[in-house]
């Protein structure tokens, strides 16, 4: 077994153990990346001398005999739009195509604790909106397992890395769906904390009262113990929460007796692929074996998610991007003889069309005459989402659903028409408009050898429930495969 | 139709965009059928529904009154795509 | 003539105020960065008030307090539960292109401003009074300084962030004489919470003005014009002037008044509209999703509330029913806290008010006011001004003497004792050595003495004077008078 595609925790116990040296660990991951990223690309910036300078100095701590952390050199990607200071950051823009952060996020800050190796900046959907990484300013991501698919988005760089073996383990965020979605396409474990749980200092905003960060692994053990580091308050956020964080490595219980799974009716929607279903079906089945007690349920307001989502998440984002204007950073046009025209022009060359087009549907639904029958509405209707799922969870644990109605689609198939595109998104948005825990896992592969991913979603701060039915759902599945490229 | 060319005209000028006529010709019926589509939420009642713009049951959130965090001038201006005087340039305002 | 308008004027003018205060907290208003004094460009500085991704605001809690005590001074009530909204709009000086500040849900609502005028007491509606953030600062390059004559501008974003409030009067101000009152009313009570320098030369006080005009007597508000620019209390009043003159002329003439933004042009002494911009602002406010929401309960109210010092209001009319001070004496002390403070200082060690008083408004604050400073920054000290105090009130020196002495002791920070001692001021009241003196003015008035004599009364002031001019005035007059009487029975 090549040493890039182990996870975490086996490369741990092999760096204790003496086995094999960080140096090693980390040129294994770099190698893999000049083997296939040129097809990949799932990176817009390698960073190999710092990655292993970096190696070294945990090799002179193992020799020292420093014990080492669960993330003590371990090969890391961070999607472009989080903040490393002084390596640049570009959200896949060309309007921010030379912008060095001054500045850490504070996932980088607590990653830094723990001594790990960044490997480099990941590539996405321009500023994380899009559901395919097409619309990227540095070129598509491809599906490692079919590089003439899409990987899924806006995550779709960090999914690849660690479905290629690029990286061990990523840093994504998910605003609709961003880090599930191409977990699922990719076959990768994709997790979306609780709303609050992970500080969105230092990740460039696209939806404020949506984004969260969250990490794609191999296994739900990494995913529990990258939930441990990146995971806690934040002074730097007012919407960080001020609780004390669990230890999620201790909800890795391969037990779900008594567990009452719902299904959502609404989300098993009308063209969904008829092998997901089956996958997801199966996986239902095995719950059942497993002593869970398995229920169809509904959501009335469900079926309205998706139209919230892309009425709340455009409108914020307007907001947000307004600040890139060519003043005090990025991309400037210069030709421009007057301040307007300098900002008409900076942004219209700046910014890729997807994201002109959200910009201009959060502008209208904000805007004056409209604002109430688009943004207040829409903030009432998740309301009464956001009750339905109250109620929906005193009765059951998790729910459980397709993460993607289809396997990953070829690139180009929907990129010309928005609406099929946003379609990507139904069963994962639920998630982001009520703050609910998620993770896609993956549940097994189509006959043309894509993966099928598993969403499972939990109540508020319900982390344990979410993290053991994936833990044992994962165990009993056995989804072991890597893509052949 | 929900939006009409002018109302794309009108909107850009909002977001400080600049569509060619042709791009407007090419975007007005994307963002109609967005619009329409997304407009779909008007069925549902929200009578004596108060709206939540935060999901967390979280509540002042404070900072102290003490000076931190605060980069250098040079930091501040790194990344600056002009800079004169120690301070950034813009072009005349219009 | 009633309430300063003229009965038989066929329009009257309704004006609104907005007042800007920019807050003295150590830190701005969303970071952890200083306000700046004037120091180099951009040196105050961090990703969230330059506006960099992923930053994000965190509330400064002493701001929120200071706009507590504000709302509270303003009579208004504390809203339990109050938001920020955003501003969306896009300027060179905005880091973020839009500004946090709030809207539907301010901080505090309907409260109000009593203000003396003299004649009568005017009580100006406050309609709201909320918090947001100052934007940065542009310096327009070229030669005549003005926006559209320049080759571009220069963005430091040291004031980008400064913690502002907001003041918004209802349209209950009639003349731009109540402007100016309501305006100095308004800026002594700031200063008496200490929260703001609320200095209009330095910026850190702003106003505008919202200007309509209607048919006397007539319910409703006309198209009103927003003047902008009023950059003193002086220019507030001229800039109302001319404004209100001008709506009237439009309106006599026939013509419609034109709603607009208008700016103050000092210069010309006229309002002039700015050119651009005649569509109006859609801000597309919405709550700001990065802030939570402030829950202010009564407790924090009230514990704000104990913080807050008597306001000159209260002080009037316990200087008024206290220490017998007349109205004007007493808003004279009271009406700006450094004069209160000194006042109430003095009277620790000097216990009649009214020597106090008369001492402070008249030489004292002449002198003061010659030197262009405040009576609290001279060198004399309330426990100095005390001492001289008691000194006139024991006798050994006269009021005339008192002056001088006093004069000296601003000038140069001496005490009175010192002062007294080191020019031999001290009154002399010995009966021998008085009486040794007039003798001798006696002797070398013969002349006089024998007017006096044969009854022209009127002589004895004459022979007084002398005896005062031996002494340099310091024979203490009561005794001379007295003696000199006696000796020319």
């Amino acid at each position: 077994m090549r040493l890039n595609h182990l996870t975490a925790h086996e490369l741990k116990k092999k760096m204790i153990d003496k086995e094999v040296s960080c140096r090693e660990v980390v040129q294994s991951v770099f190698s893999r990346i000049e083997e296939v990223d040129g097809n990949v690309n799932a990176y817009i910036r390698v960073e190999k001398d710092s990655a292993i300078k970096n190696a070294d100095e945990i090799d002179k701590k193992i020799s020292e005999g420093e014990g080492l952390r669960d993330f003590s050199g371990i090969p890391i990607g961070i999607k472009d739009n989080i903040c490393t200071k002084e390596i640049a950051t570009t959200c896949a823009s060309k309007i921010l195509e030379n912008y060095t952060p001054i500045y850490n996020a504070e996932v980088i800050e607590r990653l830094n604790q723990q001594g790990y190796i960044l490997t480099g900046k990941l590539n996405m959907d321009e500023f994380a909106m899009g559901s395919s990484s097409e619309n990227s300013f540095f070129g598509p991501v491809s599906n490692p397992w079919d590089i003439t698919r899409v990987p899924g988005g806006s995550s779709g760089g960090p999914a690849a890395s660690v479905a290629a073996g690029e990286a061990t383990c990523s840093l994504g965020s998910d605003t609709g769906g961003s880090i599930r979605q191409p977990a699922s396409l990719c076959g990768v474990v994709g997790f979306k904390p609780t709303y609050g749980m992970v500080s969105r200092n230092g990740l460039v905003a696209f939806a404020s009262s949506l984004d969260q960060i969250g990490p794609f692994t191999r296994d739900m053990e990494d995913c529990a113990a990258l939930l441990n580091v990146v995971c806690g308050h934040d002074r730097h956020d007012s919407t960080s929460l001020d609780i004390e964080k669990p230890d999620y490595k201790s909800f890795l219980k391969d037990d779900i007796r008594g567990t009452k799974i719902g299904v959502p009716k609404e989300l098993t929607v009308k063209g969904i692929d008829p092998e997901v279903k089956n996958a997801v079906d199966s996986a239902l089945k095995i719950a059942e074996d497993m002593g869970a007690e398995v229920e169809e349920i509904s959501l009335p307001n469900l079926e309205y998610a998706l139209n919230v989502y892309y009425i709340i998440a455009p409108s914020e984002a307007s907001s947000n991007l307004s600040r890139f204007d060519g003043v005090r950073y990025g991309f400037r046009n210069k030709d421009a003889d007057t301040l307007r025209n300098m900002y008409r022009k900076t942004r219209s060359e700046g910014f890729g069309d997807e994201v002109k087009r959200r910009i201009m549907i959060g502008t209208y639904c904000l805007s004056a005459g409209y604002y109430d029958a688009y943004y207040e509405k829409a903030l009432k209707v998740r309301t009464l989402l956001i009750k339905d799922f109250n109620e929906t969870f005193s009765k059951f644990d998790v729910l459980i659903s397709p993460t993607s109605p289809t396997t990953a689609f070829k690139k180009g198939e929907k990129i010309d028409d928005p609406m099929t595109m946003y379609m990507c998104d139904v069963c994962t948005v639920p998630a982001n408009l009520a703050g609910l825990p998620a993770v896609s896992i993956p549940a097994g592969l189509s006959a043309s050898k894509l993966p099928i991913g598993l969403h499972i979603m939990g109540n508020v701060l319900r982390e344990d429930n979410v993290i053991r039915t994936a833990y044992a759902l994962e165990k009993a599945i056995g989804f072991k495969n890597f893509p052949k490229i | 139709m929900r939006i009409s060319s002018d109302d794309v005209k009108h909107v850009a000028k909002l977001a400080e965009l600049q569509f060619s006529d042709k791009e407007v010709k090419k975007i007005t019926p994307q963002l109609d059928r967005i619009l329409k589509h997304i407009a779909k939420i008007r069925a549902v009642n929200t009578d004596n529904v108060e709206h939540v713009s935060l999901i967390i049951d979280v509540k002042n959130v404070f900072r102290e009154d003490t000076p931190a965090d605060t980069v250098s001038q040079e930091d501040a201006l790194k990344n600056a795509p002009l800079e004169e005087d120690d301070g950034f340039k813009v072009p005349r305002i219009d | 003539m009633m309430n300063g308008i003229k009965t038989e004027d066929k329009y009257e003018s309704i004006i609104g105020l907005e007042t800007h205060l920019e807050l003295e907290t150590a830190t701005k208003m969303f970071c952890g960065c200083r306000l700046s004094f004037g120091e180099g460009k951009n040196i105050n500085t961090c990703p969230v008030c330059l506006g960099h991704p992923g930053s994000l605001p965190v509330i400064n809690r002493l701001a929120v307090e200071f706009a507590i005590k504000i709302g509270l001074a303003l009579n208004c009530r504390i809203n339990n539960r109050t938001i920020f909204h955003r501003k969306n709009y896009f300027y060179p000086d905005m880091p973020k292109n839009y500004q946090i500040s709030q809207y539907g849900i301010p901080l505090g609502v309907e409260g109000y401003l009593e203000v003396n005028m003299g004649d009568y007491v005017k009580r100006v509606g406050i309609t709201r009074v909320h918090m947001e953030e100052d934007a940065g600062k542009l310096i327009h390059i070229g030669t005549t300084g003005r926006i559209s004559e320049s080759g571009g501008s220069i963005v430091d974003f040291n004031r980008a962030g400064t913690p502002l409030i907001e003041i918004v009067t209802k349209p209950d101000i009639r003349t731009s004489r109540e402007a100016k009152h309501y305006m100095t009313s308004l800026r002594n009570l700031l200063l008496y919470l200490d929260v703001s320098n609320c200095s209009m030369e330095e910026g850190s006080l702003r106003c505008d003005a919202n200007v309509s005009i209607r048919p006397t007597g007539v319910e409703g508000l006309g198209t009103k014009t927003e003047i902008k620019n009023l950059n003193s209390f002086k220019f507030m009043q001229k800039g109302l002037e001319y404004e209100i003159k001008r709506q009237k002329k439009l309106l006599y003439s026939g013509k419609e008044v034109v709603q607009q933004t208008r700016h103050y042009d000092n210069d010309n002494q006229i309002t002039k509209a700015l050119r651009s911009k005649e569509e109006a602002h859609d801000y597309r406010y919405f709550p700001e999703p990065d802030l939570v929401p402030l829950m202010i309960d009564n407790k924090m109210v009230e514990s704000i509330k104990e913080t807050i010092v008597e306001l000159p209001e209260i002080k009037v009319k316990r200087y008024r029913d206290e220490f017998g001070l007349s109205l004007y004496d007493a808003y004279f002390l009271a009406r700006d806290k450094k004069t209160a403070d000194y006042f109430e200082n003095c009277l620790k060690c000097f216990k009649d008010a009214k020597i106090v008083a008369n001492w402070i408004m008249g030489d004292f604050s002449a002198l003061a006011n010659k030197e262009k400073i405040h009576i609290s920054e001279s060198k004399v000290s309330p426990e100095d001004l005390c001492r001289m105090l008691e000194i006139i009130a024991g006798g050994s020196i006269s009021i005339k003497i008192a002056k001088a002495v006093f004069e000296e002791m601003f000038k140069t920070g001496k005490s009175a004792v010192d002062i007294i001692k080191g020019k031999s001021l001290e009154q002399i009241s010995d009966s021998s050595e008085i009486e040794g003196i007039i003798e001798q003015v006696i002797k070398d008035n013969s002349g006089t003495v024998q007017q006096y004599k044969e009854g022209k009364k009127k002589a004895i002031g004459f022979l007084i004077g002398q005896v005062m001019n031996r002494t340099r005035g310091k024979a203490n007059p009561k005794i001379v008078n007295k003696i000199m009487s006696k000796r020319l029975e």
